[in-house]
């Protein structure tokens, strides 16, 4: 394991969601249009409270309301907020602040915590050293107390705070020094793959001596995409499996076939052009494997990440596990079909205007289609990030007053898009 | 006289007898010699089965056989080479030349000194009342009759012009020669010394340069004047791109013209000594024509096989399985009517035996054709033969008179042209393309839906009926704004009352507004409904009220290749070619400006730059972009499948009518739907309401939706049951739908559609499907024991089967070529496990993944056995093994009686 550190989701965060979620059905949603829902808890208590869509200020600004509005001024937090895929993003800037605002649909859910807390919580083995003496019986560890009163000033270990990871080399303690294998991890962003593959001839050494054979190579790399921006891929690397399987005999359509298929988590070994970069696989590999999953045990931001390779490499180590660590968490991710019930599908021409009232008004007259209102449900089944991106489509579905007309149909199939892409 | 290759049977035997021909014919005169091959069938196999594979393995060279004569003692056969040389071998071992004739043994006449070269063997004739003189032509022109026994020419026949072909009459006292310049002559043979005479030359087309003469056949009558055939012989400028085959008889002269290239023809004579010319054999290169000499006018008579199936290109197919005996009767009654041109005369052609089985169900299999036409296939034995042949165009105001081209031949006109043959390649309206078809075998209604978004509702009518047919435009688009259709304009539909013949009569049309192709089609005769889509959404037509019931707009608002039409993609090339030439035109400008001033800088950059981008992509060898698929791309609201279920799909206990769609970009949606019961039907209102919505996760094209009920089976298809030939389907147990996309299989459980299983297919082994049905496949031991499947066809040709309901891999066999990619794509499935798929745009072959329904061309060609296979010869060892290949080949049962013959004669 290298770089991807992946984080054990804790049931704690999903079983506080869904809680959420249950709170949202009974509470009726007023939305005007320009004005954003704010949501916002901070450990246990919770506050709601608009915001102006376009009339708002800074990153500080809104910092400092928060603080106002929960009463803990002089506390150092950190602000994350939930987006549409259902992956917890900070908000530490104008810039990412922005961006929540205008992704809430309709309602902006901020999730504080302190800073001080999680600084501890990433740090120490001590924790973890805890929590098993504890017997991991639902202890929170952002919630306990004693535990960041002692090492306050502990280094950062594990996947950064800010980012999203995009890319990761894996499987180095496996595989042969000269290869390398990539994993892109699409999510839901419009950032493109990027890259474009050709036919050409690969030199391979057997016992019969130097044999020339076709092979499958990076030709291009877009400027800007995704492949181009993890810098582990390049022109001319050649490409030796997709997802764990071979490509030896595969045409170039085939290959492109495979690697489309596979696009939303695409696993790809190559053989890199250039082998002065190569990694080398480090002497303890269990060690290195434990320590990633364990600093970011608590983490609530990457509790909601796809992937967990780590474990089942960490299982197996001899065998070219890969491929059975990436089919399994391919399918994890596959398992994303979204399937919409009935009335999600009645076109909105308006953003949720009514509350949950005049849906049950409406919900007696459910022969006129165009108004029948029925709390809808929509099923991700499987997906770890089920729970938040459930009360986030809930929130966005949530909806009554609608007029039959597909173009207005359109723009909210359009919203759901996003929902749709999780 | 006049034995042809035996039944043959479906389509593949024309191609093997074509290619047999088509490879001998640049040998020249092996083609000329299927005559002498039928007349003398016993040696007319092998030795035609030689030619091929001489002519496979030859270079061109001095020694390349470029014509070959069967002696009629069935002992010799004279192999004609590029060289001028005449090899003679004994059949059938092959064995010994006893003889070579070279053309310097040849002493031509003085008059022909001034010619060195009398170049390759063109033709070879044998004297058909002396066995012991051949006529050798040779491509100079001159011809030498030989005397086989004293190994000398008889005489010279001196013709100056190019030789194209030879014919020796029957009564031997004449020879008539075919020419380059569009003529013939006719030499008589004298008697004695005297020298032969050219009786006369005739350029029957003459006046003007005209095309050769390919081949020459004189016929002698009872008592009358001769038959005389020729091929070819146009004028040059005004005809020079015809095919045709001139008759003369008496005063009669016919120029049948036929719509592609003549490959050879023969007479066909009978009467009591097999002498009166009865009917002409043509092969073109697209078909098979029989011609009828002995009924007045001479007929075309119909092929019962070898039915071109390609007369106009073949657009979509459709097969319906184990049709009712009562609508195969009605059918073919109604097909009867419409073949009233033909000769009453027998097909002439006799010989072989049918060994297949009769077929244990009737089967249809459904063309569509680019001219709208639908013809109607009997699929159920080996040999497609063709039923009753519908034609859409009548309902529509079509530009151009359909019998046009039959009565053009006028009083008067020379020369006397007869279109003949059924392949016409040209069609007058792209538009009236057939693309999808659906016959419901048990109403008798079916549905054709063509290019301009026309969906047809047609009924089988037994009596030709007058009416209008009553057309609604069905607005897919749904008020989307933005958009302009650029592709072509919708069909106009009659007005007034159109006269339809007995048969498949229209009785409404839906017009698609923007009028695209239509992509999916479903027809449900119980709840007399039919569903369509294009590229731009799907609809369901109640057919009884006459009435839309749902329409649903599938278009992303910013696809602008699918909105716009297909004629958007040539824009857009022309565009891109514009801009460039603009990208070429500008850097010449900033080149010039270069010296006068460094303002444009910027430009020059970003144009250098867009330039070093041009030359990269130009030089970048061939590359596949690797993208997720998204919503925005192209084409993902087209509509793939449309499929009428009623299933569970608002809540587990109340079964209900639903229609499933799905789309390019991964989406399927599910509408329940409303039927009053029948005391209402026609008067309450039908109505459509969404129910579920899928969006595959990998949004790769939905090619399939099944849905199955609790025992796992796929649901019958509608009145199956009600005419009880199918168990009810079972409604305890829990439904699932199976949703099949191009690349992957998964099971949905219903009502809640929760996914239960997958397989996946491209992430494996990268492979798409491309085709899919379901198919029953019975025991072959047991009568009563059957599972049913998913067959599928993917990108790579290979098919799959698939258990069902686990969706798990039975077997894999590689089918088609997967450089084939227009077989692929014209494969369907029947629902017995087998399939048909276009090898060439005229032939279907014709697979069978079922160990219970197997269809093989069984035949059997009984040959005289000639006395010389009793002397034995010894066969080697490489004749047995190529033997084993005629065995497996129906064909060659005569190899078989040879090979068991040498092999018993080994043993004792």
């Amino acid at each position: 394991m290298f770089l991807s550190a992946v984080p054990q989701p804790s049931g704690e965060p999903r079983s506080r969601m869904s809680r959420q979620s249950q709170q949202q059905h009974r509470t009726p949603i007023r939305h005007i249009d320009n004005t954003v829902e704010v949501k916002s808890k901070f450990e246990a208590e919770y506050r709601r409270f608009g915001l102006k869509r376009n009339g708002f200020g800074g990153f500080q600004e809104f910092y400092h309301l928060l603080q106002n509005i929960h009463h803990i001024h002089g506390v150092e937090v950190l602000l994350e907020y939930a987006d549409i895929h259902g992956d917890l993003l900070p908000i530490n800037n104008d810039e990412n602040f922005h961006k929540a605002v205008s992704s809430a649909n309709p309602v902006l859910r901020i999730i504080i915590t302190k800073k001080e807390g999680d600084s501890v919580v990433y740090t120490t083995n001590s924790l973890q050293r805890r929590r098993k003496g504890l017997g991991l019986t639902g202890l929170r560890p952002a919630g306990s107390g004693s535990i960041h009163s002692k090492n306050k000033s502990g280094l950062m270990i594990g996947p950064p705070q800010d980012f999203r990871q995009i890319s990761s080399i894996i499987d180095v303690d496996i595989l042969p020094e000269s290869y390398r294998r990539v994993r892109l991890h699409k999510y839901g962003s419009k950032k493109p793959l990027g890259f474009y593959i050709r036919d050409g001839v690969s030199v391979r050494v057997t016992p019969q001596g130097v044999e020339k054979v076709p092979g499958v190579f990076i030709s291009r790399l877009v400027r800007g995409g995704l492949a181009e921006s993890t810098g582990l891929l390049a022109v001319n690397d050649e490409i030796l499996e997709v997802n764990g399987i071979d490509l030896t005999g595969k045409s170039l359509d085939q290959v492109t076939d495979m690697m489309v298929a596979n696009s939303h988590n695409l696993i790809v070994t190559v053989k890199p052009a250039n082998q002065r970069n190569n990694v080398a696989p480090r002497g303890s590999k269990n060690s290195m494997g434990h320590s990633g999953s364990v600093g970011s045990g608590g983490s609530i931001g990457s509790a909601l990440s796809h992937d967990s390779p780590s474990p089942a490499s960490q299982s197996n180590p001899i065998t070219a596990s890969s491929s059975i660590a990436e089919g399994d968490s391919y399918e994890e991710d596959d398992d994303g079909d979204v399937i919409l019930e009935n009335d999600c599908l009645s076109p909105n021409k308006y953003y949720p205007v009514t509350n949950s009232n005049s849906s049950t008004l409406n919900r007696d007259s459910p022969h006129k289609g165009q108004h029948s209102v029925i709390p809808q449900s929509v099923s991700m089944p499987n997906s770890l990030g089920t729970s938040l991106s459930h009360s986030a489509t809930m929130m966005s579905h949530h909806n009554g007053g609608s007029t039959h007309s597909v173009s207005s149909s359109q723009e909210s199939m359009k919203e759901d898009g996003n929902v749709i892409t999780l | 006289v006049g034995e042809f290759f035996s039944t043959c049977g479906f389509v593949q035997p024309s191609k093997e007898c074509k290619s047999r021909l088509r490879g001998g014919s640049h040998l020249a005169g092996a083609a000329n010699n299927v005559a002498p091959f039928q007349r003398d069938g016993a040696e007319g196999c092998p030795s035609c089965n030689f030619l091929v594979c001489v002519c496979a393995r030859a270079p061109p060279s001095v020694t390349r056989v470029t014509s070959v004569l069967t002696h009629s003692s069935g002992e010799l056969l004279l192999l004609g080479t590029e060289g001028g040389h005449v090899f003679i071998v004994e059949v059938p071992g092959f064995r010994d030349c006893r003889s070579t004739i070279h053309s310097d043994l040849q002493k031509p006449p003085y008059d022909y000194i001034g010619r060195r070269n009398l170049e390759h063997v063109e033709a070879l004739q044998e004297n058909p009342i002396n066995s012991n003189q051949v006529a050798i032509g040779y491509g100079r022109g001159l011809m030498v009759i030989w005397d086989l026994n004293h190994r000398c020419a008889i005489r010279h026949i001196p013709a100056t012009q190019q030789l194209e072909s030879m014919w020796w009459t029957e009564n031997g006292s004449c020879i008539l020669s075919s020419h380059s310049d569009g003529s013939y002559c006719c030499w008589t043979l004298r008697t004695g010394d005297k020298k032969e005479e050219e009786e006369k030359s005739n350029i029957p087309y003459g006046h003007f340069p005209c095309k050769a003469i390919n081949k020459i056949v004189q016929l002698p009558t009872a008592g009358g004047p001769p038959f005389l055939l020729f091929s070819g012989g146009m004028p040059r400028a005004s005809y020079g791109d015809r095919h045709c085959i001139t008759v003369i008889y008496s005063k009669t002269q016919v120029a049948f013209d036929f719509t592609s290239r003549i490959i050879d023809f023969f007479v066909i004579r009978d009467g009591p000594h097999h002498t009166e010319p009865s009917a002409l054999v043509v092969l073109v290169e697209e078909e098979l024509v029989v011609i009828d000499l002995q009924t007045e006018g001479w007929p075309v008579i119909q092929t019962p096989y070898l039915v071109p199936l390609h007369s106009s290109a073949i657009t979509c197919s459709h097969h319906v399985s184990a049709i009712p005996l009562k609508l195969w009767e009605r059918i073919i009654a109604a097909g009867v009517v419409q073949n009233t041109q033909y000769s009453k005369k027998l097909w002439p052609i006799t010989g072989g035996q049918n060994l297949a089985p009769d077929p244990p169900q009737r089967d249809l299999l459904l063309t569509g054709h680019e001219d709208g036409t639908v013809r109607f296939w009997d699929a159920s034995g080996v040999c497609l033969y063709p039923l009753y042949k519908l034609s859409t165009a009548a309902v529509f105001n079509a530009d151009a008179d359909l019998n046009d081209n039959m009565s053009q031949s006028a009083e008067g006109e020379w020369p006397p042209f007869r279109k003949v043959g059924c392949f016409d390649p040209y069609s007058d309206d792209p538009r009236l393309g057939i693309q999808k078809i659906h016959l419901c075998k048990y109403s008798g209604y079916l549905t054709v839906a063509g290019t301009a978004g026309q969906i047809l509702m047609l009924e089988l009518n037994d009596e030709a009926a007058e009416q209008t047919v009553e057309a609604k435009v069905v607005d897919l688009l749904q008020g989307q704004e933005g958009f302009r259709w650029k592709g072509h304009t919708q069909l106009d539909v009659r007005e007034e009352p159109v006269l339809f013949p007995p048969g498949f009569q229209p009785f409404t049309v839906v017009q698609c507004q923007p009028p695209a192709v239509v992509t999916a089609l479903n027809l449900h005769s119980e709840w007399k409904l039919v569903a369509f889509g294009t590229s731009h959404g799907f609809g369901v037509y109640d057919y009884l009220q006459k009435n839309t019931v749902l329409v649903k707009c599938t278009l992303n608002p910013s696809d602008q290749l699918a909105m716009e039409g297909p004629l958007s993609r040539v824009k857009s090339i022309k565009k891109s070619l514009r801009q460039s030439f603009r990208r070429i035109r500008r850097s010449r400008v900033s080149l010039r400006k270069h010296h006068i001033s460094n303002t444009n800088k910027v430009i020059q950059e970003a144009n250098a730059r867009l330039e070093a981008e041009l030359a990269e992509m130009e030089l970048a060898p061939v590359q596949r972009k690797i993208e997720a698929r998204s919503s925005d791309d192209s084409f993902t609201g087209l509509v793939r499948i449309l499929c009428f279920a009623d299933t569970f799909l608002s809540d587990s206990s109340h079964n209900t009518p639903s229609l499933w769609a799905g789309t390019n970009g991964g989406t399927v949606f599910a509408y329940i739907l409303y039927i009053p019961p029948v005391e209402h039907r026609a008067d309450e209102a039908l109505t459509a309401q969404p129910a579920k919505e899928i969006q595959l996760m990998h949004r790769a094209p939905v090619v399939g939706i099944v849905v199955l009920d609790g025992h796992g089976a796929p649901l019958p298809e509608p009145l199956e049951t009600a005419h009880d030939l199918a168990r009810s389907p079972d409604l305890l147990g829990s439904h699932h739908v199976l949703v099949i996309s191009e690349e992957q299989f998964k099971v949905f459980t219903l009502p809640k559609l929760s996914s239960k299983m997958k397989l996946k297919l491209t992430a494996v082994d990268g492979s798409r499907v491309r085709r899919v049905g379901v198919a029953w496949f019975g025991s072959s031991r047991t009568e009563d024991y059957g599972e049913s499947g998913l067959v599928f066809l993917t990108n790579q040709g290979d098919v799959h089967v698939l258990s069902l309901p686990h969706i798990k891999m039975q077997i894999r066999y590689p089918c088609i070529r997967r450089e084939d990619v227009s077989g692929i794509a014209s494969c369907v499935f029947t629902k017995q496990g087998q399939g048909f798929y276009l090898m060439s745009p005229s032939e279907f072959e014709r697979f069978s993944l079922s160990t219970r329904y197997l269809v093989e061309p069984r035949c059997l060609v009984e040959a005289p056995l000639p006395p010389v296979f009793s002397n034995q010869h010894q066969p080697k060892l490489e004749g047995a093994s190529s033997a084993l290949r005629y065995m497996l080949s129906p064909y060659f049962p005569f190899f078989l009686q040879e090979i068991q013959k040498s092999l018993e004669g080994d043993q004792t």
